[in-house]
């Protein structure tokens, strides 16, 4: 337990509360300021790639875009439509935000540094990630807009179609790394990025990411939003602060997705070079950059955000049908095959990942 | 703990069944329109290998498999193999029936197969996991085979009310494994049975209650009164070959049921169980044969005939005695044999657009074809218990076996309903023989389909004159 | 002590969430407190260390089933006014078996038969052990024979979904052949002609 003072006034019992609490704003914090620049950076990497500028005027290079932005949104109007459902209407963003925030709990950010580390961590992230479908669909059904709904059903089945593919890609890396603890699966990739589990996994580390792109209703998978046809989708009706939380959560999935991306196909918090640099240069100033670290984290966590901007800028809209066909008829064949490939190879104990 | 192969080895014949399903479902999804008769020999051929493969493991004594969720003994082998003959003969039948309505796809095949299955995997339970999962595999696909016929909303609505107060069904026998599971701590049906103690020395209140949730599920499947509603609502609504399977094969699975239930496991129990089947047998009996009487619908007519002999199937239940249990085994498959039969007769006589399922229909039919007139009058009077038909010696046996244990007075109430029984069976026979035809089209039915009919009809003919080997075979079931 | 506390509070949502569920009259609302309630269930099976069981709950049922009983709900436009028709008629007979049941079950699901001196409760387990790991092995050996009924049980409900929803529209549905469409070649769709000018030279101003 680390050192924090004034903790030790406190009753055991209200210690370990306050410590929980205490771990839970160390993480939140910091999520909502990415998600914040998130946005910023989403439009300004679009702009770099529609060559034009983006959000410059706000603060310098538009810097101070993004807290503009929410001083707006928390102050504009909440306006509840005619014949809505009240509590659901409100219930609807709070659900979405809640269940992309805690999936939040299993997360590693380095070795032993995680709020909950449970044994079942990944079943956990599949059960809060799911939950968070219940926001758009109670969302579309409570706005009593025939707009919403469409989304919502859009977005229901597509949510349902890509969590099979997801949970699939999933039970490939619980089989290759024999354990559903993040921690644990981030340990069984180390030593060097020859050992990551992309490799041996790439099919379903692919089919994952794109899963990912279509559980977090993002382009080309935006069909529950889908402005060119149905306005805005599921969240039409709102305005001001119910739909920034909306945003929020949207933007938190996304950084999830990615930071599962990264951990458990591409070693989370390890370092690439591990194995290749010798103790020398890690002891230098430069080495411990080499070094496994949370900066290591934080870049491939990047990488994967910067690829969900990449494709919102690069791809036309998938059709309903085709998001269909490909995630049952491509997706969940491809998972499927693969994990009989996987099984193969861990009895047949194929190194250096299954040895 | 590892399997041998040893271990798989008394469940070959459903091993082998579900690998043909399977592929039978991957070829019949490749094999174009027009050749759909491969779907059904490759379903037929699967089910003749299958009931070899049943007698050649006919086994000498009860053996256990699989951590004893499996069992393999002469009454599972008998009744496999008569459920897997009963599909054999619905699936012939069926065939001319489907094409006529543009019905014959391979799904029909593949659900009856899986049927089947679940079928085998009923009578074959050992544990009150197995027994439950098996039936709802039986049941699943059964709801399915009924709906199949999409365009018919008397088929549709035949389909929901089966399926929903199946599925009350399997929730309420569920809740009674629960509770047979908390009272016990085990799902093993012989560890049940020694939990319970051979007097029910273990008999609390939870057990009883777990007991009378399973006999109600039990009697909510085999249609038995006061839980009959859906019976005659599916049999006059379902298309007949599948009121044919659904009236043959799995009363078979659902005898295998109430013996691995109630005997097997809770034979401890039996004098309170015997308390509950007499209500539903009495029930059963009045009700089945009473209301069959006002039915204009043969097939409807049926329904209810099935729920009466439902009703006498249990008293051999009642008995509780070896003799009794293989009594009742008789009378299961003679009634299915019956049940075959007469629904086979009412496909034989339909066309395409003409279903020749009301009592009407078979209005003078001895001057149509004087044969079928023949064939459907052995089965009709076989169904009403006269001798020398096959019908009879069931009815004498079971009621042999009541009066054996001094139940008299039930034996003569079940006499009773019999002789109205009578009543609506003979006035098939007088509409037949005593009634000038309405409709003077001759019967178009195949060869084949007029051959397997005649030997199915005269089989109850010639089983009733010489009725001594079927009993043995059901006695020596219980010899053991 | 806190640990009845949790017990008690999910217990107490569960309840209120069950009875809900048979009582409110909007079907979304019901299916609602139906998500409601398993969500609850999940807990109190946390709180009995069946971690998976409770996971698996809520990614099954939770994320998965009841998103599409939402679906079809909304899908659905059910007539209430129908649906209630002859409820009071019925009522009194539902009543009767309601109440009956319900002594019947007080009699049977309490502590008098599974109180903790007959059932003890079970014990905890330390934090190295895995709930999932447990379940797995047995899975496989103990029951694997009714595990793979249940295989093929999930296999008929496929092929009895398949068999009635696609039913006689197979063959004349329409959509889509992606295979086609990726595999269309230039020259079958784009014809160059070569034509002749239509006026001569001269006539260019």
């Amino acid at each position: 337990m680390p050192e924090i003072p004034l903790l030790d006034l406190l009753p055991s019992g209200l210690q370990t509360l306050t410590l929980i609490l205490l771990k839970i704003i160390a993480i939140v914090t910091p999520l909502l300021l990415c998600v914040a620049y998130l946005t910023y950076a989403e439009r300004r990497v679009i702009g770099f790639m529609q060559v034009r500028m983006g959000p410059n005027r706000v603060g310098p290079i538009g810097l101070l875009q993004p807290i503009a932005d929410a001083v707006k949104l928390a102050f504009k109007e909440l306006i509840i439509p005619a014949g809505a459902n009240r509590f659901l209407f409100i219930l609807a963003p709070i659900i979405s935000l809640s269940a992309a925030l805690s999936a939040w709990a299993v997360v590693p950010f380095g070795p032993d540094r995680v709020l909950a580390d449970i044994n079942a961590g990944l079943l956990y992230i599949l059960a809060m990630t799911s939950m968070g479908i219940y926001g758009v669909i109670i969302a579309g059904w409570a706005s009593n807009s025939k707009y919403a709904l469409l989304g919502a059903m859009r977005s229901a089945a597509q949510m349902v179609s890509y969590e099979i593919a997801m949970g699939f890609a999933l039970v490939g890396v619980l089989m290759a790394a024999g354990s559903l603890n993040l921690g644990e699966i981030v340990n069984a990739q180390a030593g060097g990025f020859g050992h990551w589990f992309v490799w041996p996994l790439l099919p379903l580390f692919v089919v994952y990411f794109i899963s990912g792109v279509a559980e977090t209703n993002r382009a080309p998978f935006d069909v529950s939003e889908g402005e060119s046809e149905i306005v805005a989708g599921f969240h039409v009706e709102y305005s001001g602060m119910s739909f920034s939380v909306f945003f929020m959560a949207e933007y938190a999935n996304m950084i999830l997705i990615s930071v599962l991306s990264s951990t458990m196909f591409l070693g989370g918090w390890l370092s690439p070079f591990e194995g290749l640099v010798s103790a020398e240069t890690l002891a230098s100033p430069l080495g411990s950059l080499l070094d496994s670290g949370f900066h290591w984290f934080v870049f491939k966590v990047a990488l994967f955000l910067f690829f969900y901007l990449w494709f919102r800028a690069t791809f036309p809209r998938y059709r309903y049908d085709q998001i269909m066909r490909l995630g049952w008829k491509v997706f969940i064949p491809v998972t499927l095959v693969w994990i009989f490939v996987i099984g193969v190879a861990i009895a047949a104990g194929i190194g250096p990942w299954f040895d | 703990m590892s399997l041998m192969l040893n271990d798989f080895l008394p469940a070959a014949p459903e091993i082998f069944l579900l690998s043909m399903a399977c592929l039978i479902l991957i070829v019949d999804v490749y094999v174009p329109e027009r050749y759909r008769l491969v779907t059904y020999q490759l379903s037929q051929a699967t089910l003749v290998v299958t009931a070899i493969l049943v007698m050649f493991l006919y086994p000498t004594e009860s053996v256990l498999t699989f951590s004893d969720s499996f069992v393999l003994d002469r009454m599972g082998s008998v009744l496999k193999v008569f459920v897997l003959l009963m599909t054999y003969f619905a699936f012939f039948y069926s065939k001319e029936y489907l094409r006529a309505r543009n019905l014959f796809k391979g799904e029909f095949y593949l659900l009856g197969l899986f049927a089947v299955l679940g079928m085998m995997v009923l009578i074959s339970g050992h544990s009150l996991l197995t027994l439950y999962l098996g039936l709802e595999l039986l049941s699943l696909a059964l709801y399915a085979l009924v709906a199949l016929h999409r365009d018919s909303t008397a088929a549709t609505e035949a389909a929901m009310k089966y399926f929903i107060l199946a599925a009350l069904a399997s929730g309420i026998l569920l809740y009674g494994i629960s509770l047979l599971y908390g009272a016990t701590a085990t799902l093993d049906i012989s560890e049940l049975h020694s939990a319970i103690g051979s007097e029910g020395e273990g008999r609390n209140i939870v057990l009883m209650l777990g007991l009378v949730f399973v006999v109600v599920g039990i009697a909510f499947k085999l249609g038995a009164v006061p839980f009959h509603m859906w019976v005659p609502d599916l049999y006059q609504g379902a298309p007949t070959p599948v009121t044919l399977f659904i009236g043959t094969a799995p009363k078979l699975a659902g005898f295998a049921m109430l013996m691995r239930f109630l005997v097997d496991g809770m034979g401890g129990l039996r004098g309170d169980w015997g308390d509950m089947l007499v209500l539903l047998a009495i029930l059963s009996l009045a009700v089945g044969n009473v209301v069959a009487i006002a039915q204009t619908n043969l097939k409807r007519m049926l329904g209810y005939s099935t729920i009466a002999h439902m009703g006498y199937m249990f008293l051999g239940l009642i008995a509780g005695t070896a003799a009794g249990y293989a009594a009742s085994m008789f009378y299961i498959i003679v009634y299915a044999l019956m049940a075959m039969g007469s629904f086979g007769m009412i496909i034989l006589l339909s066309r395409a657009g003409f279903e020749s399922d009301r009592l009407d229909d078979f209005r003078g039919l001895n001057e149509r074809s004087p044969w079928y007139a023949f064939l459907m009058l052995i089965l009709m009077l076989s169904m009403a218990g006269l001798p020398p038909f096959l019908g009879f010696w069931a009815k004498w046996s079971v009621l042999r076996e009541l009066v054996a244990v001094d139940m008299v007075w039930l034996a003569v109430v079940s006499v009773v309903f019999s002789l109205i029984g009578l009543f609506y069976y003979i006035r098939i026979v007088r509409l037949m023989y005593f009634e000038k035809p309405t409709d003077h089209s001759a019967v178009a039915a195949p060869g084949d389909m007029r051959v397997m009919i005649s030997t199915n009809a005269l089989a109850i003919l010639a089983l009733g004159l010489y009725p001594g080997a079927l009993m043995a075979v059901c006695i020596s079931a219980f010899a053991i | 002590m806190v640990e009845q506390l949790v017990f008690y509070a999910l217990s107490g949502i569960l309840v209120f969430a069950g009875s809900m569920v048979v009582t409110v009259r909007n079907p979304i609302h019901a299916a609602l407190f139906l998500v409601l309630s398993f969500f609850t269930t999940a807990g109190i099976w946390l709180l009995l260390d069946a971690e998976f069981l409770a996971m698996t709950l809520v990614l099954v049922y939770v994320g998965a089933v009841m998103v599409l009983f939402l679906f079809v709900i909304m899908m659905l436009d059910v007539n209430l006014v129908v649906l209630r028709e002859g409820f009071s008629r019925y009522l009194p007979v539902g009543i009767l078996i309601a109440v009956l049941l319900g002594l019947e079950l007080s009699m049977v699901v309490g502590a008098s038969q599974f109180g903790l001196d007959i059932v003890p409760a079970p014990a905890h387990h330390g934090a190295g052990y895995s709930n999932i790991e447990e379940l797995g092995s047995v899975l496989y050996t103990v029951y694997v024979y009714p595990f793979e009924i249940a295989s093929v049980l999930l296999l008929v409900a496929i092929v009895a979904a398949i068999a009635l929803s696609l039913g006689e529209h197979r063959k004349n549905r329409k959509g889509q052949r992606p295979e086609e469409q990726v595999a269309v070649n230039r020259k079958d769709r784009v014809r160059l002609v070569q034509m002749a000018a239509e006026r001569p030279d001269s006539d260019t101003p």
